[in-house]
């Protein structure tokens, strides 16, 4: 991909424009994302995408700042990373500064909470859509383990209120053992080409 | 000396933070609170509120108000880049390592693994969201009366042109607002 000023440019302000609205912080940042730079600007693929929400969630800091980091990363290196970052902190370091001057007008604003509270079950709509759809793929590749880890994972999550922390790192040794499993079925089959899926 | 010591205090923020969102207002309340009494118990709960209501990360946010509290626009930027510095220095890290490696049949594997648990996480967060939306701060009841209903309509009725004509979801947003100060000045 060429970085030329028009790429660094459009990342500047697909994540300016993305993080002015990701209210409540964490997931509500990957649909917006996902939207931009897997549907709009197809510069990163789809699982890449799951993959990169992965990483943001398994390394320290805000998940939005290190989604942000990995996809300014992907498409223009170090110095698209540097900024995509500046693209998110703004927008919340320029409201936050604003409202806390005036912030007791604002809390007690009847019209500003009931936009926010409207928002909330718009931001939920968007999650469950994006949801549905990254569902939808990953039960149509048809492996059981998958859909068993989605459940379980889910259940884990939701219910039993588990560290997120300990799922993946589940799933990491899950996903070693196959490997490990996976190459010793390939050396009793050496004659046959590896199959990398 | 105090933009040294915001700094590192917010560094200490974001380098042990995993997993964002709720998992880092221990932590704030731990080093703005009980370590370096830089607000009281009470400012924090509406900095708190004020982060949730406002887009972008919770950390990022109270960084910003309380750089902003104690040592002005300077130290608001001061907190900001420090609450930041330990995710730029180990995503980039990992960014590399990932497209490096991504190809190999072990990385593969584990990513093949993950990815469902990713998306049950995603999920969990948009039903706990959902259920505050629509049932508010006491959570899921089967008493169906508690359901706000103009966040039901909103939500049905973002899910549909969600799925129907696949807008950009930053309209869907921006109109539930408006939606919402409609409704209030239908009901008022």
């Amino acid at each position: 991909m060429k970085h030329n000023f028009k790429t660094y440019i459009k990342l500047f302000t697909s994540t300016f424009y993305i993080s002015a609205f990701t209210f409540g912080g964490g997931f509500v940042i990957i649909p917006l994302m996902r939207k931009k730079f897997v549907e709009d600007l197809k510069w990163i693929e789809e699982e890449e995408m799951i993959d990169l929400t992965a990483i943001a969630q398994s390394s320290p800091g805000a998940i939005a700042v290190n989604a942000s980091i990995l996809v300014g990363y992907r498409v223009a290196g170090l110095l698209g990373a540097l900024i995509t970052v500046l693209g998110t902190i703004l927008p919340p370091l320029i409201c936050l500064s604003i409202i806390s001057m005036f912030y007791t007008a604002f809390k007690n604003n009847a019209i500003v909470s009931a936009a926010l509270k409207s928002m909330q079950a718009g931001v939920a709509a968007v999650i469950i859509d994006v949801v549905l759809s990254m569902g939808n793929d990953i039960i149509k590749q048809k492996s059981i383990l998958s859909i068993i880890i989605l459940i379980i994972s889910f259940i884990s999550v939701y219910f039993f209120k588990i560290n997120v922390i300990y799922i993946i790192i589940t799933c990491i040794i899950l996903g070693i053992i196959q490997a490990f499993l996976n190459n010793r079925k390939d050396d009793h089959n050496n004659d046959l080409p590896k199959n990398i899926s | 000396m105090i933009y040294l010591k915001i700094f590192l205090s917010f560094m200490q923020i974001g380098l042990f933070s995993i997993g964002g969102g709720y998992a880092a207002i221990p932590l704030i309340q731990n080093q703005v609170v009980e370590v370096n009494h830089w607000l009281s118990l009470s400012t924090f709960t509406d900095l708190i509120t004020i982060a949730e209501m406002t887009p972008g990360p919770i950390a990022v946010n109270s960084a910003t108000f309380v750089g902003l509290q104690i040592a002005g626009l300077p130290g608001a930027i001061i907190a900001t880049l420090g609450c930041i510095f330990p995710s730029c220095i180990i995503v980039s890290i990992l960014a590399y390592v990932y497209y490096k490696y991504r190809n190999l049949s072990t990385v593969q594997s584990v990513l093949k693994s993950l990815r469902p648990a990713i998306v049950a996480l995603i999920g969990s967060a948009g039903l706990s969201i959902l259920i505050l939306a629509l049932w508010g701060e006491n959570g899921f009841s089967f008493n169906f009366t508690d359901i706000n209903f103009s966040s039901l309509f909103v939500f049905v009725v973002g899910i549909f042109i969600l799925k129907k004509f696949k807008p950009n979801p930053i309209y869907v947003i921006g109109g539930s607002g408006i939606l919402g100060i409609i409704f209030y000045f239908i009901t008022y």
